[in-house]
Order: C-alpha cells, then sequence, then structure tokens
C-alpha cells in the first residue's frame, strides 16, 4: 500500500472509531459526573463495577475504541509537528495500540472480575 | 498582519490547536488511568490507597482539567465529523463557539459535583 492509501484509511479508522467514541465519552461524562458526588471510595467504585456485565462490555468497546482512535491521532501529531517518518511514527503508533488495548482491559477486568 | 499571524486570529485554528492539545494530554493520561485502575488487583484496599494518595487538590485540580479536556475534545470531534459527513459546507463556527459552552458546563457541573 503505498503512504496515500494508508494515508486514507487511518483517515476513515479515525472517523469510524471516533463516532463509536462520541457515544462513550458522552456516557463516560456522564457517569463520571453522578459518581464524583462527595469523594470515591473504592467500595463505591467496585460496588458498580464488580460482576457488572453491562458495564464490562461497553467499557471493553470503549478500550478498543481508543486503541483504534488515540494511536493515529498520536501519529500525526508525531510525524506534523516532530517531524518523524512515516515508518517510525507507524510502529510507534502499533506500539502505542497494542498498550492501550493490553492495559485498557486490564483495567476493565481489575473492576469488574478480580 | 503577517499569513501566520492572520491564521492564528481564526477561530478555527483555535480549534484546531484546542482539539490537538486536548488529545495529546488525553492520550499521555490514558495509560496513568488504567494503571490506576489496575491497583485494584490487588483487591479493594490497594484501590483505596490509591484513592487516598489522590485526594489532594493538586489531583483534583488535574482531574477537573482532564474532564474539560475530554468534553473540549467531544465537542470539537463532533464538529469535524459533522463538517467531514454532514450535510453541509462551510467550518460550523457555531459548534466552535458550542465546543467552549460545552467545556464550561461540564467544569462547572463537574465542579459543583466535587464540592458537594
Amino acid at each position: 500500500m503505498t503512504g496515500a492509501a494508508v494515508q486514507a484509511k487511518l483517515w476513515y479508522w479515525q472517523r469510524i472509531s471516533a463516532m463509536a467514541l462520541a457515544v462513550c465519552v458522552v456516557v463516560h461524562l456522564a457517569l463520571i459526573v453522578l459518581a464524583a458526588r462527595g469523594g470515591l471510595t473504592a467500595a463505591d467504585i467496585l460496588g458498580r463495577t464488580r460482576g457488572n456485565v453491562g458495564f464490562a462490555v461497553f467499557y471493553a468497546a470503549f478500550v478498543i475504541a481508543c486503541t483504534v482512535h488515540v494511536p493515529i491521532g498520536l501519529r500525526t501529531i508525531a510525524q506534523e509537528w516532530l517531524g518523524w517518518r512515516e515508518r517510525a511514527s507507524s510502529v510507534a503508533a502499533l506500539l502505542v495500540a497494542a498498550s492501550i488495548l493490553v492495559l485498557g482491559l486490564r483495567a476493565v477486568y481489575a473492576v469488574v472480575a478480580a | 498582519m503577517s499569513a501566520s499571524l492572520a491564521l492564528h486570529a481564526h477561530p478555527s485554528w483555535w480549534a484546531f490547536i484546542v482539539h490537538r492539545l486536548s488529545g495529546l494530554a488525553l492520550a499521555l493520561f490514558l495509560p496513568l488511568h488504567f494503571l490506576a485502575l489496575a491497583t485494584a488487583l490487588a483487591g479493594a484496599d490497594a484501590l483505596d490507597g490509591f484513592l487516598r494518595y489522590t485526594d489532594r487538590p493538586l489531583v483534583k485540580l488535574a482531574e477537573w482539567g482532564l474532564v474539560v479536556l475530554l468534553a473540549l475534545h467531544l465537542t470539537g470531534g463532533i464538529r469535524l465529523l459533522l463538517i467531514e459527513f454532514g450535510p453541509w459546507s462551510g467550518l460550523r463556527k457555531d459548534w466552535i463557539a458550542a465546543t467552549f459552552g460545552v467545556g464550561t458546563v461540564v467544569g462547572l457541573v463537574y465542579a459543583l459535583r466535587l464540592a458537594a
């Protein structure tokens, strides 16, 4: 695939993931505001999340959308602001994607199933 | 005015820079957020220990800032999707205003909840 074809595909996936994230972030912001009242304790958080399948599915989808969206944005910034070449920025983006996926799903597991 | 200054004076330049910087900040925060939640792997006490550590004004201020950045990135992102996929043409300057409006409202509501 040429550079332009890669660019077009990344543009597409950036937008598709953005559409999913728009929904996820609205829900997440609402939960943040609802949960924030009077401070947070582990009992508050885990009481809501442990064994909650709906929570797990929603946040796993959120993590996957971030896995797609965030590395593409960082790749663009690395190229435009740091002058990184396409290959270096793509390798870095893949590493970022793998980190977000693993750390994100691990965090969901930690509050739902551990 | 030089070309570069004229560019920076345009509302859509501000929309661009806010979207990029908020995205960058959120991307840097994300792994820390995941690592913090993963302290629950060691049990509720470990998560509580972490939450106690974060219960200080400077951390609360940073959390508040991240919530505002998330609201800004959300609304600015919806503007971009509307420009690229919506039936209108133009720069949707009304959505630039909406971005800062939503950021302000979310910031105020979250601050009130923290204080409650």
